[in-house]
């Protein structure tokens, strides 16, 4: 446990010397408070919360951005250090694979945490002080939508590991990570938007969940903008989901598994892999 | 106390269906500082990767201080190891007071040592500098402190000179010695063959994956057949007299003044005493023990006829 605990610290500290955390935090903080500005004009006329207006907006900002921090973090994370040498080095101290991929893990999630909770949260405050402050259902709502955007960027940084562990050359996972992040949150419902108009009376209820599911980011959608009544009517453009109506564990497990299987994967490849 | 610090027993290593490494076995005991000698490609940071446990052996099986590397107690073993790659790479923003005590906690080994560490590779008045602005000696530098970290029993130096001023070579090689006073086992690889005959006690010859040959540099001079030089200059022009009167030796070479022959090493004292016999004739003599160099020349031209 300390080891991992070690690596991760180390992780942290690359994090802050390389401006990561800087950038990360300056860029959410950046993109939530510009929307919750230009969020609270519309709300006076329709007598929304400010800050469910704000969860609102952040969902649909998270389901673009922590994907892309998410991979951004670790498509690097192995296949870079074999290929610039520091892997080879780290692996002869007594440390085992499942540390390093456990460290590094931890020390990203924390990074991501840091960044979420500072840029949301100050997006959170303006928002809470022009209405009626956090301590309501609307608070409630902004604090689920910030621990699920932690998930939504841990399960693509699982994912981006996956893709570091797999391939030979930094190149290729840059590349991977890119077209990861515009399937899944690009092309994959747009795909199934047309599938829907194609052929919607074809495809039952339960196969269309599961399609879904399969899409850690529409899993997010559907925890965040299903899950309350308000939500589900300020949040128009979700239209093609209002009628999915999945138990919120389910949610959370399938998210989680989006988190565990690939980190999964990644530390069964990693331990076979010749350095 | 283990007597055997590193052990190949029959190691085949294959990547892919290319064998890299063909059924090595060799034993270093405690204490002695090998050279592993061979060109690029011939095994030889593989022998390291076995012996870190970062890959397994295909076949055989390799030991570091009794136990295996890559085994369930591979952990406490690389405790006591210590390691340089051949390319050493640091995380560039770190200063290398920062990385050498991220090692160190790894190592559990105490902090407090890395000062003294850093002061001993010269390192002391950039301790607190990125090691992207390192050059490459500095950080080859950097990387022999990281090696040395936690009093390590088994040394592992891949190519530990390269990069580094003849100054800082020197440094090293008394660097060296020290660690032989205290008793640490090194396996080194190396190109520097020449500088490096004084300071070994065993050499180990790769070739393709193969292990030519294995001992003091003495055991390997008799077994190659390797002929010592004698160079020999005569008095006022008489080297014809003087190659006559030794006619049956093997005569390279003769001018006016200097005749050079080539015996095996172990006829070496006979035709000395013959020379010596001579007499006034005999202005001075030269004798030439084959070096690393020729030996592994030796050994090559051996694998490839």
């Amino acid at each position: 446990m300390k080891t991992t605990l070690i690596l991760a610290g180390q992780e942290i500290r690359d994090g802050l010397r390389n401006r990561w955390i800087v950038a990360l935090s300056l860029l959410l903080a950046g993109f939530s408070l510009s929307l919750t500005f230009l969020g609270s004009a519309p709300s006076g006329t329709l007598g929304a919360s400010p800050l469910l207006i704000t969860v609102v907006s952040l969902s649909s900002l998270s389901i673009v951005l922590l994907p892309l921090i998410g991979l951004m973090l670790s498509y690097d994370a192995v296949v870079g250090e074999i290929e610039r040498g520091t892997m080879l080095l780290l692996l002869s101290y007594p440390v085992a694979r499942w540390q390093v991929m456990a460290g590094k893990f931890l020390g990203h999630i924390a990074i991501l945490i840091f960044a979420t909770v500072f840029g949301y949260g100050s997006a959170g405050i303006v928002a809470a002080l022009s209405g009626d402050g956090f301590l309501n259902d609307a608070g409630i709502a902004f604090a689920r939508m910030t621990g699920s955007s932690i998930l939504l960027g841990s399960a693509f940084l699982a994912i981006g590991y996956l893709i570091s562990t797999c391939v030979r050359e930094r190149a290729t996972a840059g590349g991977l990570a890119i077209a990861t992040w515009i399937f899944f949150v690009l092309i994959y419902d747009t795909a199934l938007l047309a599938l829907l108009v194609d052929q919607g009376e074809a495809i039952a209820g339960g196969i269309f969940h599961t399609i879904l599911l399969l899409n850690p980011t529409d899993a997010y959608r559907l925890f965040n903008l299903g899950g309350f009544d308000n939500i589900s009517a300020l949040s128009g453009t979700i239209g093609m989901m209002a009628d999915v109506d999945l138990p919120v564990w389910i949610l959370l497990v399938v998210q989680a598994a989006w988190v565990i299987l690939p980190l999964g994967l990644a530390s069964l490849i990693f331990r076979r892999k010749d350095i | 106390m283990i007597d055997t610090a590193l052990r190949f027993d029959h190691v085949v290593k294959a990547y892919d269906g290319k064998t890299v490494l063909d059924d090595i076995s060799i034993q270093i005991p405690a204490g002695d500082i090998v050279a592993l000698v061979g060109h690029n490609g011939a095994g030889k940071t593989t022998m390291m990767k076995l012996l870190l446990g970062l890959i397994r052996p295909s076949q055989g099986r390799v030991l570091v201080l009794g136990t295996d590397p890559a085994g369930p107690d591979g952990a406490g073993a690389k405790r006591k190891l210590g390691f340089l790659p051949e390319t050493v790479a640091f995380q560039q923003a770190m200063t290398g007071r920062e990385i050498l005590n991220f090692f160190a906690r790894l190592k559990r080994a105490p902090l407090a040592c890395n000062t003294n560490l850093l002061q001993q590779v010269g390192l002391a008045d950039a301790a607190d500098r990125r090691v992207k602005t390192y050059s490459k000696g500095m950080r080859q530098r950097l990387g022999l402190a990281q090696a040395l970290l936690g009093s390590p029993k088994v040394l592992l130096l891949d190519e530990p000179t390269t990069g580094l001023d003849p100054a800082l070579r020197q440094q090293f090689y008394s660097l060296l010695s020290e660690l032989k006073g205290q008793g640490v086992t090194v396996l080194l690889s190396s190109h520097a063959l020449s500088e490096l005959e004084s300071r070994i006690d065993k050499v180990a010859i790769m070739n393709a994956g193969r292990l030519m040959a294995c001992g003091t540099l003495t055991d390997l001079r008799i077994a190659a057949h390797a002929p010592v030089r004698i160079r020999v200059r005569t008095r006022n022009g008489r080297a014809a007299e003087v190659a006559d009167q030794l006619a049956g030796a093997d005569i390279k070479q003769v001018n006016g003044q200097a005749i050079e022959f080539r015996c095996p090493a172990e006829d070496k004292m006979a035709l000395v005493r013959r020379i010596s016999e001579l007499g006034i004739d005999i202005e001075d003599m030269e004798i030439d023990m084959p070096g690393l160099d020729q030996l592994y020349a030796h050994y090559r031209d051996e694998a490839h006829p």
